[in-house]
């Protein structure tokens, strides 16, 4: 099974315009590899006509729930935004390569550096990363104090730096500045906006994970609207280019072009 | 003969339905939800002889019933699709539509040849009408005379039928349509995608990274179904048609427009097991409209 219908079990505004959605249902069964993705029709009309793509933030296999959190950005995700508990959503899913946790050896020191909405996918990592035995540290950027979410998640992991632009909370400027003070780790994993990507990319000093967005057609990887190029060209396909929905949207550091 | 098969020029086909090319890559993501020989004949990306990287992103926009692509025609090149793609679906015995595009007639002649030599190749469809490349494709189908004259070197080179699929953004698609029958085209396929824009309200500038875009989805259907409407009144050759197929409905009045099979192109990306949906669901609704075979019904809107 790779689609089916969900129920709305709870649904929230956490910050200005970032909304928690959780949802129930057996598909979860199937969501196991943090930096997988959803995409979710938002409406059973033709307004809007694609699904939305959305990142997983937690599983609980055992419970069957699946909770995502998203910023209302356009018709699609205020649509969903209007649904109550209850509803059903239709949900094709996981899709994608996600982060491998397995890159972390126990004791190593992971950082997460995430952004905006790419801050989800590194919640349901970070926990896999804890119980696999790996040591996390977390830099997460925000515009300003009030936009701040998923603080106390991530605290239980590990220590957790933020960062805000305009210094109303925690370190003054962006997930890199932070990420420069940072002394020993051995790799990181981050999502965001890809100008944070490509800082991110520039700053560390080491190799590690980074999860892309892309505008979307079908999320299966037929269509092609969402390819980002390679940096040099796949040994086994011959191909110049990756889909970010199916053979990313996690790629390896200096893999992709940002 | 089951009720629900269709006959073309080079396609045995179980039934009328097929994905539209560009909607469905090379089939391997889809083969792996279903069993593709449901499907009445699988319609392939287009292919060049050189590989193509497409366009910049972003590629999709969206308008309510519809969206906008502009992926620029990628593809990893005539050589890529004859060692790797083209057999990868030798296991499955429906009939394979291979799309093809070039810059010039010697690039179109030269992938004809190619492609039309594989085994498990039924025929090829010609695209004289992608909107979203700066040279070929459209250029081609714009004119009636240009339009003929690559039909007939296609059909020149080429081992299996061609069905050349044409372009709406046109002033007289039936001025097109009978000069390609006329070059000995084997059938028709339309329609191909709207050319469109979309701006982005904080920015100002257009959503797509191409700036324009081929609109597709059930927004464009009337189009479409007026646009083969008029062809069947002039042209004897097979036509398939697409442009907004959702529904079982929409099968049907395609037909009886006077498409003799249908593709199905947006659909897919808003429920990926769209096709065989449709297919369960032909014949009941045939039983409920009293319509016996779907042979029956094409073209009736002419009578």
């Amino acid at each position: 099974m790779i689609m089916d219908n969900m129920t709305i079990k709870n649904q929230e505004e956490i910050a200005p315009k970032i909304y928690r959605i959780e949802v129930t249902g057996p598909l979860t069964q199937q969501m196991k590899n943090p930096g997988q993705f959803v995409n979710l029709r938002v409406s059973k009309g033709i307004d809007p006509t694609l699904r939305r793509p959305i990142s997983i933030c937690d599983v609980d296999v055992e419970k069957e729930t699946l909770t995502m959190i998203y910023r209302v950005e356009g018709k699609g995700t205020k649509l969903l935004a209007e649904k109550v508990v209850g509803d059903e959503v239709n949900i094709l899913g996981p899709l994608g390569q996600g982060f491998p946790v397995e890159a972390a050896k126990p004791n190593d020191v992971c950082v997460l550096i995430g952004g905006g909405v790419g801050i989800p996918p590194l919640y349901y990592l970070g926990k896999q990363l804890v119980a696999a035995g790996a040591k996390v540290i977390t830099i997460l950027g925000f515009r300003t104090d009030k936009d701040i979410f998923l603080e106390e998640e991530f605290q239980e992991l590990g220590e957790l730096i933020i960062t805000t632009e305009d210094g109303s909370k925690g370190v003054k400027g962006f997930v890199t500045d932070a990420l420069k003070e940072l002394k020993a780790y051995d790799l990181y994993y981050t999502c965001g906006p890809k100008p944070m990507l490509k800082a991110v990319e520039q700053t560390a000093s080491t190799h590690g994970f980074i999860s892309l967005e892309e505008r979307m057609g079908c999320g299966v990887g037929a269509c092609l609207a969402c390819v980002c190029d390679l940096k040099e060209r796949d040994k086994t396909t011959g191909k110049a280019y990756a889909k970010i929905c199916s053979d990313g949207p996690v790629f390896l550091s200096g893999e992709v072009i940002l | 003969m089951s009720r629900i098969a269709v006959n073309l020029p080079g396609l045995h086909m179980k039934n009328p339905v097929m994905p539209a090319s560009g909607c469905f890559a090379f089939g391997q993501e889809y083969g792996k939800l279903y069993d593709l020989n449901r499907l009445g004949a699988i319609c392939v990306k287009a292919v060049t002889v050189e590989e193509r990287r497409g366009n910049p992103t972003p590629r999709v926009a969206e308008t309510p019933g519809g969206m906008l692509n502009a992926i620029g025609l990628q593809n990893p090149g005539l050589k890529h699709v004859l060692e790797h793609e083209l057999p990868w679906l030798e296991k499955y015995d429906t009939p394979i539509v291979v799309n093809i595009a070039g810059y010039s007639v010697e690039d179109y002649m030269e992938v004809a040849r190619e492609i039309s030599k594989v085994h498990n190749v039924s025929a090829i469809e010609l695209n004289i009408s992608c909107p979203n490349v700066k040279e070929g494709g459209i250029t081609f189908g714009t004119d009636a005379g240009t339009a003929a004259h690559l039909t007939d070197k296609v059909k020149s080179v080429s081992d299996v039928p061609v069905y050349v699929k044409l372009s709406p953004n046109v002033t007289d698609i039936v001025e097109i349509a009978t000069a390609v029958e006329g070059a000995g085209a084997d059938g028709l396929s339309m329609i191909n995608t709207l050319l469109g824009m979309r701006i982005d309200l904080k920015t100002g500038k257009p959503i797509l990274a191409n700036r324009t875009g081929g609109l597709s989805g059930a927004a464009i259907k009337p189009v479409a179904i007026r646009m083969i409407h008029d062809v069947r009144q002039k042209v004897d050759i097979p036509i398939i048609g697409m442009g907004g197929i959702y529904e079982v409905d929409d099968i049907l009045e395609f037909m009886m427009a006077g498409a003799n099979a249908v593709a199905v192109g947006t659909a897919n990306f808003i429920d990926p097991f769209v096709c065989p949906n449709l297919i369960d669901q032909l014949e009941d609704r045939m039983d409920e409209l009293g319509i016996e075979t779907l042979s029956s019904i094409v073209g009736r809107s002419s009578l």
